[in-house]
């Protein structure tokens, strides 16, 4: 599971930065690839999407601790949490 | 000899109150009116608070036949107009009529009756529809509506430029009648957007607030959106004398500008730009400004390229001014939010008060304004301006005087 999760944060990532998907590590920053507030926003919805969760995320208070999106690395890890919270 | 404008007529519904005097009274007080909402499938929106008009029955104040007519939005824009008209008390016949139009700002128009509809076609299956949807959700029927009401035979149109709507048309408006096109013009803006699909496609750009709006403080949480309408009566200032008109305020000013950008994020020069030439246009000095009813969304964007726009502008005199965001009490009212808010500045140069940015906790050092926190102040005020930035970096910016 966590490595589908991993394989297709960076599947989304790469789509909403417009790379090749194995420019994506988790070690990437977001903004660096060129994902900027609304592609957060865009990307975060994506990931909703593919793994039917729901994402607490305000652009307001973007520093908040509820998901880090600092990394391509934190993205899958927050996202490893929130299905384990919300799916069961 | 320049042609002078002024308002001689008032009206608003909105969360805070069903007139001008409720609505000021409220701001007077500082009291939000951003609440739970009550609308159909409430329990699947994120979102489920707005500055919603609550206790409002439709059949009060209007028949069957105008109901199968009247969205909500066109319903606010009436009663809001014939407040207006009232206190402006024109009629209009012949010439006059020739000369004087509507232009209203609105950005969904009639959504309620789109969502009600294609909710009854897609989810319920239906496949008949009332015949008059179309004229009842078109984006003109407020504006003509009011132009059939009151017989304004002249320029009349809608103006949809998101959360500048209002500001922009009364700046139209007003240029229609300072360069002699039309001699009174009614105009405004209305929004009824608080239904299932309008909150649903606000939730995904992630800017909402799930508590409430707290514009320019540290805590902000983001918008939270209003409903209502806001309408007022332009007329240009030697016809409103002639006749013993009581002016409430003179329009001295109205700049637009693009960012020409960002569809969503604002620009600090758009809005300088906007500022400038509305002080420009009506003669005005920085010093002069006593006031500023803010755009103020409370979104992190808005709050800090508004507050260094400002600051960018007045300079030294930011110090000296005023500037309030009401959107903490009477919600975002997207396309009507300007007009509303336009009483706020009625309010400050007419009553002496300054109403207040409601909601307020802490200090934002990117916001470092006066901005009247939860109080309304006693304060003489000469001049204002009222700014609308909106999506797709349109921005207007009107420039009032005490008359």
């Amino acid at each position: 599971m966590t490595a589908d999760i991993r394989t297709r944060i960076h599947e989304i990532v790469a789509e909403q930065a417009m790379i090749d998907v194995a420019d994506v590590t988790d070690a990437s920053v977001p903004a660096d690839l060129g994902v900027d507030s609304m592609g957060l926003v865009e990307a975060i919805f994506a990931i909703e999407e593919a793994f039917d969760i729901h994402v607490p995320f305000n652009a307001n208070a973007p520093d908040a601790r509820n998901f880090d999106y600092s990394t391509v690395g934190s993205i899958v890890a927050a996202v490893e949490r929130l299905v384990a919270e919300q799916r069961g | 000899m320049s042609r002078r404008v002024v308002i001689t007529g008032a009206g608003t519904i909105n969360a805070l109150g069903s007139d001008v005097p409720a609505t000021l009274a409220a701001m007077r007080e500082g009291r939000s009116a951003i609440g739970d909402l009550d609308i159909r499938d409430v329990d699947r929106l994120t979102i489920r608070i707005g500055a919603q008009v609550k206790d409002y029955d439709e059949g009060a104040h209007f028949n069957r036949q105008q109901i199968a007519l009247y969205d909500r939005y066109t319903q606010f824009a009436l009663l809001a107009a014939g407040q207006a008209l009232a206190q402006a008390g024109l009629t209009f016949q012949g010439e006059l009529a020739a000369r004087s139009g509507v232009i209203l700002g609105t950005s969904g128009g009639g959504l309620n009756t789109q969502d009600e509809n294609y909710r009854a076609v897609y989810e319920g299956g239906k496949n008949r529809v009332h015949p008059f949807v179309v004229p009842k959700l078109m984006n003109n029927a407020a504006a003509a509506h009011l132009s059939m009401e009151y017989n304004l035979k002249g320029p009349s149109f809608t103006v949809a430029t998101a959360c500048a709507s209002s500001n922009h048309a009364i700046g139209q408006a007003f240029h229609f009648v300072k360069s002699g096109m039309a001699d009174v013009m009614v105009t405004g803006g209305a929004e009824a957007m608080l239904c299932f699909g309008g909150v649903k496609a606000w939730e995904g750009l992630r800017v909402m607030s799930r508590d409430t709006c707290r514009p320019f403080c540290a805590t902000r949480s983001g918008m939270v959106q209003g409903e209502g309408a806001g309408i007022f009566v332009l007329e240009e200032y030697e016809h409103a004398r002639a006749r013993g008109a009581d002016i409430l305020a003179e329009v001295a000013g109205a700049a637009m500008t693009s960012d020409a950008s960002d569809i969503v994020m604002p620009s600090r020069q758009g809005a300088e730009r906007a500022m400038a030439g509305a002080l420009e246009q009506a003669g005005l000095n920085t010093g002069d400004i006593g006031y500023i009813n803010a755009h103020g969304t409370g979104t992190a964007a808005n709050d800090k390229i508004e507050s260094a726009a400002v600051a960018h502008v007045f300079g030294a005199d930011a110090d000296r001014l005023a500037i309030s965001s009401t959107k903490s009490m009477h919600g975002h009212c997207i396309g009507a939010t300007g007009a509303i808010e336009l009483l706020a500045c009625i309010m400050a140069l007419r009553d002496g008060v300054i109403a207040p940015t409601a909601n307020w906790q802490e200090p934002d050092p990117e916001c470092a304004l006066d901005i009247v926190p939860n109080v309304a102040r006693d304060a003489t005020v000469t001049a204002c301006l009222s700014n609308a930035f909106a999506f797709g970096g349109m921005n207007a910016v009107l420039a009032l005087k005490a008359v």
